[in-house]
């Protein structure tokens, strides 16, 4: 009975905490969402018009937009970056030690001032532009930061730089934890390199893309200080993104009600982009 | 897997292309850091007129000096200093809490798992992508209810909370690829719950727990938003006094001293990745992010 | 339950505060976004005098974004239950904290120190709730001046012009010359200000009021608003095409350093000419933004009080407002943030010609209605629909999806936005 009990006091106070903390606030932000609070919270029942409203502001459109395509890109250049580098750092390398460093640095950055380091570098009078002009490269043209259609890509461009070296870290670890004694095996069968890396290694590294996955959906969506120190949202509000936009109306334009209706509809993006993921994965454990 | 760049399949060619690659990509990462070093060395002037990526002319440590003493971050001119300290006082803790409490949580999810257990994981993993604007104004009164407002121990409380849903993804992840037998033989032995976790699980932990060290570590002292919400003047972490010298609204902005304040922020968890870095891949290859 | 354990915290908190209170003075917070070197000075300052009243100062400074984090932070302050002495909020933010019932009152020490004979009343007004002084004004900038280097006028052969019409021949010239016409920070806030300069010169001060102020749906969806977003669109056109997200002061130093002929920006711009060594008149000058002579756009800002605590706290708060609206921190906190003193009557020798010239409008305007409030620094409409307007007037000027009429269209929808 006590060995029954035990376990589950342990956990109970983490328990406690997801319920309120995580379970009560979105809760709490679901009623708000249904009211007309502007400056604090107050509690008028507002219907849907928060919803309404919502759906009818162009900026938040954009701001969806905006996260399908950072969402989309920052996830699966970060991946494919990550792979390829790791695969890259597991030949044997001599620097490694350094190597590995380097791309795992600017994790450990804060983007506050990362921000305004890229945001330089990508600026055209500034940054690359500048630079290539002044090697004598007069054609070379990369506005994308000014550029309304285009300042969505730096954010990505930035992002991947913050958050691959540690997707790359991640599948470093999958590759070193991979048994040796599969990959002899295949060898001596006489399968050549490409064939083992697909047929073996990739395979095995789900679990690393399953890791890897839920680590940078939840950069994407977070994604906030970035955006600010980069574009701070701009041109216009062209790189507006859900969290900015959230952020904007609840704090400083005194629009709580909306604001928390946005964050509602960022929470359900979250519920159907990691449901199916957790889902997998806890069937999996099972099975394991 | 060292054994897949077998020689034999590896041209010289191969190998040149394989370095070449990874100097490339190096001087990608490199460069914002680059950058931000060379423009702390050179006077305003200088930057001002001069190329963004060219090494400084006139080598100046002014900025430095300043950034660290006596630049301004609101009425008090003493530079960043004074919030090395606040940012220490609140993180050590808030680190060791939260890695401390995710071990438990890990260690029950995994050998002693149950449908309760199960269920907490699930809904923990949310915890993970709430968005943390979200939490501003119910933690705010949850705080005040609590009579820890802007108090060291309400960012403890804040960032102990919201880190575990991490951690114990984390150990979770690890101790699943414990093998069970280990726990059952102890089981049978008779060894009770504490005992089990403190002879057999932490001693096989250390990997992990170096990595949710470092984790736990880059996200409570690189955070801004709570820590700006949640502290008060005197007890402003140092992300929020480097927010105050580098986003001046109005005023001349030194970007030489924000470059130099800015690297002096990032020098511990700088120091820690470099330093640790190697038992972070380490921890991590040792089953941190098996699902 | 969460109620009594409230109150009962409340009560402890309160019982242990006013014990403390009572063995020592009282503490000063003051929620500031007063950060850069020239602020903090002045800042330093108000402690100074502060603290010489026995007070004790606590510093609370929150940078960034024209104030939006320390908005946030002080929403979190209020709502924990433990707002600071003082904050800073103004325009229309005072009115709506107001109505939350949050804020002080300082009508006693306004009384002592006759703030209604210093203080003009547009001003007054502004620091006023239902006719109680709520807040204590620090400066007034003037949001519509034009920052010009005579020099690249000079060599393009133009004049620095008085009429928006005057403005587009001194541009062309300009541009031929090889300057920029228009130095311009792509940031909605400074699209924003530029606008309300255009709308202003075009329109008259009368039609500003009626449209940006009194957001009377006939002006804003008229004729005149649709040809100020033409003159608008025009204004891009001389604008470089790097000018995103980049910062004020940089493109102030396009200005100083003759890469472009001009700037619409406040005149806390004046600071970069000044750590730059120049003076103006000579290095550069400082003119209203073309067709607004007879105009003022304020932008004041102040700190607001909210309900003490305890008497003590009263008192701190007192001697706050009373240091605030006093000759010497008025005077050096204005000489270093560029704007004039909100006190009216104070000896001026020390500022500069652009101040003087500032402080002579201001008076002038107060009396024949051309002192109007900046829509852009949110002093005239609520942050909601000022946001949303601002939200019209950027996505026009940064891309050519709306057409003047459409964004004429758009602007009188979005002032309906509460």
């Amino acid at each position: 009975m006590v060995e029954d009990a035990l376990p589950r006091l342990v956990v109970a106070p983490t328990f406690a905490a997801a319920l309120l903390f995580i379970y009560g606030y979105i809760a709490w932000t679901a009623v708000l969402s249904f009211t007309t609070s502007r400056m604090l919270p107050s509690y008028h029942f507002g219907g849907l018009i928060q919803y309404a409203n919502l759906f009818d502001n162009a900026r938040w459109s954009v701001a969806l937009g905006n996260l399908l395509v950072f969402g989309v890109g920052f996830v699966v250049i970060c991946l494919v970056v990550g792979l390829t580098l790791a695969i890259l750092l597991d030949q044997n390398i001599r620097a490694e030690g350094f190597i590995r460093s380097v791309y795992l640095y600017p994790m450990a950055l804060s983007f506050i001032v990362t921000g305004t380091a890229w945001k330089w570098l990508l600026n055209p009078e500034l940054g690359f532009e500048k630079v290539m002009h002044d090697f004598g490269f007069a054609d070379f043209s990369f506005d994308w930061l000014i550029n309304p259609d285009r300042a969505i890509y730096c954010v990505v461009i930035a992002g991947v730089w913050q958050s691959s070296g540690f997707v790359m870290a991640l599948f470093l670890a999958g590759l070193r934890g991979i048994d040796d004694s599969i990959i002899k095996a295949a060898r001596v069968d006489g399968a050549s390199l490409p064939t083992i890396y697909r047929r073996i290694i990739l395979p095995s590294l789900w679990p690393t893309f399953f890791s890897c996955f839920m680590i940078l959906a939840h950069i994407a969506i977070k994604s906030f200080d970035l955006v600010m120190a980069l574009t701070g949202g701009g041109p216009g509000f062209a790189s507006d993104v859900p969290a900015t936009f959230m952020y904007a109306f609840a704090f400083t334009r005194n629009q709580i009600g909306m604001g928390a209706a946005s964050a509602m509809m960022m929470l359900m993006i979250v519920v159907a982009v990691i449901v199916p993921f957790l889902y997998s994965d806890l069937r999996g454990g099972r099975r394991g | 897997m060292a054994d897949a760049s077998n020689p034999a399949t590896g041209t010289n060619l191969g190998r040149v292309l394989i370095y070449a690659a990874l100097a490339l990509t190096c001087l990608y990462y490199l460069l914002p850091l680059y950058v931000m070093v060379v423009t702390s060395l050179k006077s305003l002037d200088e930057i001002r007129t001069g190329n963004l990526v060219a090494p400084p002319q006139n080598l100046t440590f002014d900025p430095w000096i300043k950034a660290w003493s006596s630049a301004c971050t609101g009425v008090n001119c003493g530079g960043m200093r004074g919030y090395f300290m606040n940012s220490v006082m609140f993180t050590i803790p808030a680190v060791m809490l939260s890695t401390l409490i995710g071990a438990a949580n890990g260690y029950v999810m995994t050998m002693w798992r149950s449908r309760f257990s199960d269920i907490l994981f699930a809904a923990l993993m949310m915890g993970c992508f709430i968005p943390f604007q979200v939490v501003l104004l119910p933690m705010a009164r949850t705080l005040g209810v609590l009579g820890i407002a802007n108090s060291v121990l309400g960012l403890v409380f804040v960032h102990t909370v919201y880190g575990l849903a991490f951690t114990t993804l984390f150990f979770r992840n690890y101790y699943i690829t414990i093998p069970d037998e280990l726990v059952k033989a102890a089981k049978i032995d008779g060894a009770g719950f504490f005992l089990i976790f403190r002879r057999i699980i932490l001693p096989l932990s250390i990997p992990i727990i170096v990595v949710s060290v470092i984790w736990q570590f880059t996200q409570v002292w690189n955070d801004f938003l709570f820590g700006v919400v949640f502290s008060s003047g005197e007890s402003q972490p140092i992300t929020v006094a480097l927010n105050n010298l580098v986003n001046t609204s109005t005023g001349v902005k030194e970007y030489n001293v924000n470059m130099a304040a800015a690297i002096i922020a990032a020098l511990p968890t700088l120091f820690v990745y470099v330093v640790a870095g190697k038992h972070f891949v380490r921890g991590l290859t040792a089953g941190a992010v098996k699902g | 339950m969460a109620i009594k354990l409230k109150t009962l915290c409340a009560g402890v908190m309160g019982a242990v505060l006013l014990g403390s209170m009572a063995a020592q003075a009282a503490e000063v917070e003051v929620l500031h976004y007063w950060t850069s070197g020239g602020e903090a000075k002045a800042a330093a300052e108000l402690k100074k005098i502060v603290e010489a009243k026995g007070n004790t100062w606590k510093d609370f400074a929150v940078a960034g974004g024209a104030g939006e984090n320390a908005m946030t932070v002080l929403k979190a302050r209020v709502v924990s239950g433990n707002p600071p002495t003082a904050a800073q909020i103004k325009g229309p933010t005072i009115q709506e904290w107001g109505a939350e019932g949050s804020l002080g009152n300082l009508d006693a020490v306004a009384k002592a120190n006759n703030w209604d004979g210093l203080l003009p009343t547009v001003v007054a007004n502004v620091m006023k709730y239902q006719g109680h002084y709520v807040a204590v004004p620090v400066n007034v900038h003037r949001v519509n001046w034009m920052w010009a280097n005579p020099e690249v006028f000079k060599k393009a052969g133009a004049t620095v012009p008085k009429t928006w019409d005057e403005f587009v021949v001194a541009a062309d010239k300009i541009q031929k010359a090889g300057f920029i016409p228009v130095a311009h920070g792509g940031q909605p806030w400074q699209d924003f200000t530029v606008f309300e300069s255009v709308v202003l010169g075009v329109g008259g001060h009368a039609f500003y009021k009626k449209a940006l102020v009194d957001l009377d749906p006939a002006s804003l969806n008229s004729p005149t608003m649709v040809k100020s977003f033409e003159m608008l669109r025009t204004v891009h056109k001389y604008i470089d095409k790097d000018s995103a997200n980049r910062d004020w002061n940089l493109a102030t130093a396009m200005v100083i350093n003759g890469k472009a002929a001009m700037q619409f920006m406040g005149d806390w711009a004046k600071g970069e000419f000044t750590v730059a060594g120049k003076k103006p008149g000579k290095d550069y000058i400082c003119a209203p933004a073309p067709g607004t002579a007879d105009a003022f756009t304020f932008n004041i800002d102040s700190l607001a009080v909210f309900e003490p605590k305890s008497a003590d706290a009263k008192k701190g708060q007192d001697d706050l407002a009373a240091a605030v609206m006093g000759v010497p921190f008025q005077e050096v906190f204005n000489l270093n943030k560029g704007s004039i003193p909100a006190r009216q009557g104070m000896d001026l020798s020390k500022f500069d010609d652009c101040a003087k010239e500032s402080a002579k409008d201001f008076s002038a305007t107060a009396k024949t209605g051309g002192l109007v409030p900046s829509i852009a620094h949110g002093m005239a409409v609520p942050g909601a629909t000022a946001g949303a307007m601002q939200d019209v007037v950027t996505q026009f000027f940064n891309g050519n999806s709306l057409t003047p009429k459409q964004a004429a269209e758009k602007l009188a929808a979005a002032a309906k936005v509460k």
